[in-house]
């Protein structure tokens, strides 16, 4: 057959398009349970590193079970939603929703006898999006522990937020004033003082990332303040 | 197997003939996947992967590839190669595919798999193919590697991640290592501008070293 003509051509196309193709769908098919495993385990580390248990991603499963004892849906006014999936919920698809139709995951965990809350974040850093979780402790006011992610912040500046010198310092801080006020924790340009019980050193020539985590955290709580006015 | 002429497809790569720091090709992965050395090796792994595998297929199909097509059809190989690259990073090895992220995507826009599928797979043999697959992303793979080894070493004093000039905690005093004497990363290693100096250093010393190179 002649290697120039038309008919050649398209048919040597279709086979090659046609075999690639059946060769793709068939790989992704294969490994997609185990990709989606990982992404859940790693959810599940991530939420329990907020507790403090930082715990290897084949152990994840096993000691999500055992420290967190309910993962609840929430309406906007703050009651629980039954039907949903508390743990299968996509806070970026929440956001986008009418407010009405948003739900938003907690996590309830028992550690040592004590009930921390467990709420995760979404929020916009420098280039992209940013997530994270943080824990309060029983008294629904101080922080225990955060955990940070992004997708590209810049390696270096923006892209600290996931390292632990930055995500330690929010422990112990508080997200409510004196008068019970919502006022959240944020990371503050040129250093937090010392006594400054709703803020955090930023990062140095990551401040657009450091102001998204202090968005991100004051947004994403300020949703579950009727839950705990309610508890 | 491994006559002169075979040996010089693996060897100049390396050198003579750099992917990147003579051909200049491939720059925008070296820029943006040096900043450690983790990652520099497993991009290294899968350029490698995706070339010898390309090379081989080009070339086994080269008598039949429809000559009007030929880029599309080595853009499809290409393509799907780099999409099982990916799919079996994320089942197999999450944390990595993670900090490659969307890297691996763009192997497929590498000049340099499209450069030797074009230039060389398309006319040759396929033993010779994966040789000069072979030769060509190991070019490319120690200039990576050399490039993360200096920004990860300097930009923040740590090699595979671990840290070998000491531990930098928030006051001299409680540092270790050249910490404690005062030392500082250099923050602007880790920025993309630094890559390209420091392939432009590569370049210089190789030209210095390599009587070939000289231009007249």
């Amino acid at each position: 057959m002649n290697r120039n003509s038309n008919a050649y051509t398209f048919i040597f196309a279709i086979i090659l398009v046609v075999f690639v193709a059946a060769a793709l769908a068939f790989t992704a098919t294969t490994l997609q349970p185990l990709q989606a495993e990982n992404v859940r385990n790693e959810k599940m580390q991530n939420i329990l590193s907020t507790i403090g248990e930082n715990v290897q991603r084949d152990q994840a499963q096993t000691e999500f079970d055992k420290y967190v004892k309910q993962s609840l849906a929430l309406k906007i006014d703050g009651t629980v939603d039954t039907q949903v999936d508390a743990f299968s919920l996509d806070l970026k698809k929440e956001l986008s929703k009418p407010v009405d139709q948003q739900r938003f995951p907690i996590y309830i965990a028992e550690k040592d006898g004590k009930t921390f809350y467990v709420a995760p974040l979404y929020g916009a850093g420098l280039w992209d999006a940013i997530w994270g979780y943080v824990a309060l402790s029983d008294d629904e006011n101080t922080v225990v522990g955060a955990s940070f992610d992004h997708k590209g912040e810049t390696p270096g500046l923006g892209a600290e937020i996931n390292q632990s010198w930055f995500e330690d310092q929010f422990v112990g801080k508080k997200i409510l004033d004196e008068n019970q006020n919502f006022v959240s924790v944020k990371a503050v340009k040129g250093g937090a003082k010392a006594d400054d019980i709703h803020g955090v050193d930023a990062i140095s020539g990551g401040t657009i990332t450091s102001d998204g985590v202090s968005a991100m955290i004051k947004e994403r709580l300020e949703h579950y303040l009727p839950y705990f006015k309610n508890n | 197997m491994f006559s002169k002429q075979n040996r010089k497809l693996l060897q100049d790569p390396l050198n003579d003939d750099n992917p990147i720091t003579v051909q200049v090709l491939g720059i925008c992965s070296a820029l943006a996947i040096t900043v450690q050395l983790k990652p520099a090796i497993v991009m290294a792994l899968a350029v490698l992967f995706v070339l010898i595998f390309s090379n081989l297929i080009v070339s086994l199909l080269r008598d039949l590839i429809p000559n009007r097509i030929r880029i599309i059809v080595q853009l499809v190989i290409v393509a799907a190669l780099v999409i099982l690259v990916d799919q079996f990073l994320k089942a197999y090895a999450y944390d990595v595919s993670k900090e490659l992220s969307v890297f691996v995507g763009l192997i497929i826009t590498n000049c340099i798999i499209m450069g030797r599928l074009e230039a060389f797979a398309l006319g040759n043999g396929p033993w010779k193919s994966i040789l000069d697959a072979v030769g060509n992303a190991a070019g490319y793979g120690i200039i990576l590697i050399i490039v993360a080894f200096f920004r990860e070493l300097l930009g923040s004093g740590k090699l595979m991640g671990f840290e070998i000039l000491g531990h930098k905690a928030k006051t001299i005093a409680e540092s270790t290592g050249l910490y404690h004497y005062g030392y500082e990363n250099n923050g602007f290693m880790l920025l993309s501008p630094m890559a390209l100096i420091t392939v432009g250093v590569l370049i210089w010393f190789q030209r210095s070293k390599n009587r070939k190179l000289i231009e007249s």
